[in-house]
């Protein structure tokens, strides 16, 4: 049709001026049904869960809710059972998120060259994404279970992974990083896949081997979808709820009691609802304050 | 020598991520028999089909099926309606309003469900909501809309705002041409946003754990749990084979929209 017939006026570039008040309004037609749902199931919400981290309300009827101010994170600060819970989430969430990159980087690497089964990899790296959580959790249940399980009969071994102090966080993570794989992989394939091939080409004109090349430019290139990918990670895996808990409920003793799980426990066991929204507070600005020293370094590293 | 580790590389790969879905496999076709026996094999002695029929017997899974059936094709499409408009004017105009809501998409990223749960679910209660499926429609709602909207978003900014100009010029109104022109070029991003938030109605967890407490409404992946607890290890087989069902619908959707998922994935992770 006619694209030279609408150059001449870029309308809607700027929804105020060039718009007018008909489009304007147009707009908020719109957007209006798409808001209000928005505002009062996403925003509000969220805002709310945070003025409750403010309050003592509880789960009960009849539970008269009051401000109590700061009184949440005080007795927070004073709970055994959150500093360790966010002990074993840091270690779960730091060593997940890193384990899941490494791995996730050596998967990319090897499906972006032109080898044999290829096909058949991408596939199978794509399953977990599209399995529900539970069943990844009843799943890797069935892979430690003591007697039926096949880790302790190809290892020769007889530990009750999930029941062991020692073994139940790293049997946890390791399921971690399998079911998070798939987006990490995929992200930093399709990261490799626009790197311009000329940067390889010029690397090799100036002799540079495989290591060389992989240092001075894969990685600088690839590196705004590393940070990106491995901060979303860390979100996803501080806030990990389903997988552990259908694993091991946070057991044995709360060695494997991820935050969410606490946090859990206080809402929707034991009916402290102001208390596990100090929590999720809480879980915010760890993860906010760092979320922004990883960035920051990596933008003064950058520039 | 190098492809050669490189394949050894690969291979060992493929063993990590295809080992516990084949040791799910071999579970649920092995008897009751040989699953109480020591050392597990990799392949069934008998390989039967029983368990996926017993599966059937232990608990409600035709109900449980069915109503997460009927939760999340309620969630997608309500998903849908709502995000078709908004993420239509999020791409076409600018602003700060535009700013805000793609910004919120973000942010809302960050937050742990905890603090979106608690206030829903007094909501819930309060409006005698808690423990229906509406009430689990309307959490599962809220949790996929922020990524509906981005990814539709993302669909509406690959139609060329020239088209729509041009059925403008050509004397039709600005809906006329919404209507005439984008809707049917938008069709597919659509349905793949409608998969997207079917998948995640049918595989979502957590919120159905606090909003759903009776059997008789519970949805599949709470019925699967109720599997476990103290479990003899007769009851694995049906277990294994259940868990395999309950995955079959999310496999084949996603199979399906896994490429568009993917562009998907990768605006958000450049942009974000």
């Amino acid at each position: 049709m006619t694209a030279t017939a609408t150059k001449p006026a870029p309308p809607a570039r700027n929804a105020r001026g060039a718009g007018g008040p008909r489009r304007n309004r147009e707009m908020w037609v719109l957007m209006l049904p798409a808001l209000v749902p928005v505002l009062l199931f996403s925003v509000g919400p969220l805002l709310y869960g945070i003025g409750l981290a403010f309050t003592d309300a509880e789960s009960g009827k009849n539970h008269v809710t009051g401000f109590v101010g700061l009184e949440n994170f005080g007795d927070l600060l004073a709970d055994d059972t959150f500093w360790a819970s966010m002990r074993v989430g840091l270690i779960w969430a730091v060593t997940v998120t890193v384990l899941q990159f490494l791995a996730s980087l050596g998967l990319a690497l090897l499906l972006n060259q032109k080898l044999w089964l290829t096909g058949l990899a991408r596939v199978l790296t794509v399953v977990p994404w599209a399995m529900p959580p539970v069943v990844i959790g009843l799943m890797w249940r069935l892979v430690y279970h003591p007697d039926a399980g096949i880790v302790n009969s190809t290892l020769g071994t007889d530990i009750n992974w999930l029941a062991d102090f020692t073994w139940a966080l790293p049997a946890v993570i390791v399921m971690g990083v399998w079911s998070g794989m798939p987006q990490t992989t995929i992200v930093l394939l399709a990261g490799l896949q626009t790197i311009p091939k000329e940067l390889y080409e010029a690397g090799e004109m100036d002799g540079a081997g495989t290591w060389r090349k992989f240092w001075s430019i894969t990685l600088p290139q690839l590196r705004p979808i590393i940070v990106t990918i491995t901060s979303l990670d860390f979100v996803w895996n501080v806030n990990q709820f389903s997988l552990v808990y259908v694993l091991t409920q946070g057991g044995p003793g709360g060695q494997t009691r991820l935050p969410m799980l606490f946090a859990y426990e206080e809402a929707f066991r034991y009916g402290f609802f102001g208390y596990a929204a100090a929590l999720g507070v809480s879980i915010v600005i760890v993860v906010l304050a760092l979320l922004g020293v990883y960035l920051w370094r990596q933008l003064r590293e950058a520039s | 020598m190098r492809r050669i580790s490189q394949y050894v590389a690969l291979l060992a790969y493929m063993v990590f991520l295809a080992f516990p879905l084949v040791w799910l496999l071999s579970t649920s076709l092995k008897t009751p028999q040989e699953m109480a026996g020591l050392d597990p094999t990799w392949i069934p002695a008998e390989p039967t089909l029983a368990n996926f029929a017993d599966a059937f017997g232990e608990q409600d899974l035709v109900g449980a099926g069915a109503r997460s059936l009927v939760v999340a094709l309620a969630s997608a499409l309500l998903t849908v309606t709502v995000a078709l408009p908004a993420s239509y004017a999020l791409a076409r105009y600018r602003g700060t309003l535009k700013q805000v809501a793609l910004g919120w998409v973000l942010v809302s990223q960050v937050f742990p469900f905890i603090l979106i749960i608690i206030p829903l679910f007094m909501v819930l209660r309060q409006l005698n909501l808690t423990n229906t499926l509406v009430g689990l429609v309307v959490v599962h709602v809220t949790f996929t809309l922020p990524f509906a909207l981005w990814m539709l978003q993302g669909y509406v900014r690959s139609v060329p705002r020239e088209l729509e100009e041009a059925a403008a010029v050509d004397g039709a109104g600005r809906m006329r041409a919404i209507v005439s022109v984008v809707a049917p070029l938008l069709a597919p991003g659509v349905v793949a946003t409608l998969l997207f938030s079917f998948i995640s109605s049918w595989n979502e967890f957590l919120f159905a754990l606090v909003v759903l407490k009776d059997p008789d409404v519970m949805t599949l992946p709470l019925t699967l749990v109720r599997f476990t607890g103290p479990e003899g290890v007769s009851r694995l087989g049906p277990l294994a084979a259940a868990s395999l069902m309950a995955t079959i619908p999310s496999l084949i959707f996603f199979a399906i929209i896994q490429r568009r998922l993917r562009s998907g994935l990768m605006a958000g992770a450049v942009k974000g």
